[in-house]
């Protein structure tokens, strides 16, 4: 059984003028970590709204943990947890007062589902009188995740949950969402970080409100067609306009300190041809390996063929 | 089978919102005790605008509307009442009443002042040159009420001076004011339903819908929508902690009044109180229909202070006059709640009127509650946008 179906749902804001989702179908198995992997816009958080019943879909169909968002609407919201992207709880009560809080509203209390949140919550239990304002980003999320899973729900919805995190705690968290898929829980989690998209099961990749593929990490990054070079000189950007303008190269974009480079031809000698290149436009320190493609390339590549 | 089991579930059920509305009401409350500003503007708001507005505002009148009570029917008194009839200040009505019936006709507020000449004016004022006339105004607009005094003494003054040289002996009339429910023309005393109706207003409305909008723009909203929480249960836990402290705030106005500024309540308290917990529900369900059409807390306050505040201070006729406004004006006062409000605590408070002499008022200000709260309820969203 699907946890979570979506059937051709599009969505638009402004009586139509902005496209927000377009046409998208996909599903979350059961028990599955599942990722929606896009920039700012790309339609992840509207997603999410339809899902979790706030806002209703211009087409298609969708449901979770088999109800119907629109039929069943008061079901959906009784037996999912949903941690909104600006979600960032009542600053102005401590941890436990906001952890209670949502228990009762939840209609439940801590003790009964304690074990579900204990490995998270011993963590932050230390500043349990502290207000949730004066809380760390990290913590803060920690809270607000122990807050969605306070009434046992049968499928997660995250809507960024490690946007404006520290390295660590995002680390950290992701740990807790694997933990919490042991426990049979669906995970449905969206994030800008392309790094992230490893760490789940299957992910989506969403840009401009369509999907482009949907997979696990593992496939996407198999399903790269082209030899993948890194390249670095003294003069990274200079090298970044003459590798663009080489009639023989299909792609190059910056990455962090290196470039990615793809070539039209498939060439044996690729590494050579590009070195040639750089060479006769007199770049020193000229460093060119075959390096392996990551989610980013794909979804890039994946982008430039949507357009 | 279905009767017997369902009955113990909607049982179970019902317990569950009872435990919820308790904990949202006592979230509520955390949040506003621990905001320092909210409290600061709910208590400090009263007591700073009962010490401005002890300076009253003079009024001008136009047309008053004055009895004239002729017992002694000569000479004299015709000249004096034709004087008036041509001052433009006044529109006399000389129908005979007696005292019992011109005190009923201020009652019911359809009379503001009164001009009794006793049966033996004219033949006092010819023997003696000395004669007594009693002026009567209502005392619950003192500024009007002084003003309507000041003019007919100036008019009678003027006919004394008139008939003093003619007749080449000194003529004395002496006018005999009296205040009307507040004998001492205290000013507090007008203004203090105003002010009473106005921080209501300002506390319940404002702060009321401040605090729903305040959980959309932080998120909450979105969790407490995606939850098994009633969406209209939120409204109503928003309500609570709001009518409890405005009953609390009402409670300090009415101290202030009483020993601050000397005024007596004449009314019954519990009526008052009543009275006024019925406006808070109207001032609370305005807020609630103010939240569901704002999204930012600053457009909220806005529409609180603007679109409510400015109105109720010019229409509900604590500070300027509603008779010298054009017909327009006062169609428009008659849909605002805080000038029913105004009068129901005008005539409980210093006229110590009973429930029977503002039941009019009650039922007009329950049917806007109620018209205001079903919107209100209506409106509110189960989904975002």
């Amino acid at each position: 059984m699907n946890a979570v179906t979506l059937q051709n749902i599009s969505k638009t804001y402004d009586k139509g003028k902005v496209l927000a989702v377009d046409d998208i179908s996909f599903e979350v198995k059961e028990g599955e970590l599942f990722g929606l992997i896009g920039p700012d816009g790309a339609g992840k958080t509207s997603i999410f709204r339809i899902l979790t019943t706030l806002l209703l879909a211009d087409k298609g169909e969708a449901s979770v943990a088999g109800f119907d968002v629109i039929k069943d609407y008061q079901s959906i919201r009784n037996n999912v947890g949903y941690m909104p992207g600006k979600f960032s709880l009542y600053q102005d009560l401590t941890v436990v007062e906001n952890l209670s809080f949502f228990a009762t509203v939840f209609g439940t209390t801590i003790e009964a589902n304690y074990e579900l949140i204990k490995d998270i919550y011993d963590q932050i239990k230390p500043f349990s009188n502290r207000r949730a304002g004066k809380l760390s980003g990290g913590m803060k999320q920690k809270l607000a995740l122990c807050c969605a899973l306070i009434h046992k729900p049968l499928v997660l919805l995250l809507d960024e949950p490690t946007t404006g995190v520290d390295v660590v705690s995002r680390k950290e968290f992701w740990e807790m969402l694997k933990t919490l898929k042991k426990k049979g829980i669906t995970i449905l989690v969206s994030t800008p970080y392309m790094d992230e998209a490893n760490l789940c099961e299957r992910i989506a990749l969403l840009q401009k409100g369509k999907i482009m593929s949907v997979d696990t990490p593992e496939n996407i990054i198999k399903a790269f067609p082209y030899m993948l070079y890194g390249a670095k000189s003294d003069h990274i950007y200079k090298l970044l306009n003459d590798l663009r303008t080489a009639k023989q190269v299909e792609s190059c974009y910056a990455f962090g300190e290196f470039l990615h480079v793809t070539l039209k031809e498939k060439q044996d000698d690729g590494k050579e041809i590009l070195r040639v290149i750089a060479e006769q436009n007199g770049h020193s320190n000229i460093w060119i390996e075959e390096i392996k493609p990551g989610i980013e390339d794909s979804f890039i590549l994946l982008s430039a063929e949507q357009d | 089978m279905t009767f017997f089991t369902s009955w113990p579930v909607e049982r179970a059920d019902q317990q569950i919102n009872m435990k919820q509305l308790l904990a949202f009401t006592k979230k509520e409350f955390y949040q506003v005790i621990r905001d320092k500003r909210t409290l600061l503007i709910m208590f400090g708001l009263p007591i700073v605008q009962i010490i401005l507005f002890g300076f009253a505002l003079t009024s001008e009148v136009k047309n008053v509307h004055l009895i004239i009570s002729d017992n002694s029917k000569d000479v004299n008194t015709l000249q004096i009442i034709n004087k008036i009839k041509a001052s433009p200040y006044f529109s006399v009505d000389e129908s005979v009443m007696g005292y019992a019936d011109i005190e009923e006709a201020f009652k019911k507020g359809t009379v503001k002042s009164a001009l009794i000449f006793p049966s033996d004016f004219g033949k006092d004022l010819v023997h003696s040159g000395k004669a007594q006339v009693q002026i009567i105004a209502d005392g619950s607009d003192p500024n009007t009420a002084k003003t309507i005094v000041n003019y007919l003494t100036a008019i009678i003054n003027d006919y004394q001076a008139q008939l003093s040289p003619a007749a080449g002996l000194t003529y004395k009339i002496i006018p005999e004011t009296r205040m009307l429910y507040n004998e001492e023309g205290n000013g507090s005393l007008n203004f203090i339903p105003g002010v009473m109706a106005l921080i209501l207003m300002i506390v319940c409305t404002a702060l009321t819908s401040v605090s729903v909008v305040k959980e959309k723009e932080l998120g909450t909203m979105e969790i407490l929508l995606v939850s098994p929480f009633k969406p209209f249960m939120v409204l109503i836990s928003k309500a609570i902690p709001y009518l409890v402290l405005s009953i609390a705030n009402f409670t300090v106005i009415i101290l202030l009044s009483v020993y601050a500024l000397d005024v007596e309540i004449k009314g019954s308290i519990l009526l008052l109180f009543m009275e006024s917990a019925l406006f808070i529900i109207t001032c609370l369900s305005l807020g609630l229909l103010i939240s569901n059409v704002t999204a930012s807390q600053q457009t909220a306050l806005l529409i609180s202070m603007m679109g409510l505040q400015i109105p109720t201070l010019i229409f509900t006729g604590f500070m300027f006059p509603l008779e010298n406004m054009p017909w327009i004006f006062q169609a428009i006062s008659k849909i605002i709640p805080a000038h029913w409000y105004y009068l129901i605590v005008k005539s409980v408070m210093l006229k110590g009127l009973g429930f029977e002499g503002v039941w009019k008022e009650t039922l007009i200000l329950i049917g806007m509650t109620t018209v205001l709260l079903s919107v209100a309820l209506k409106n509110f969203k189960i989904r975002l946008s």
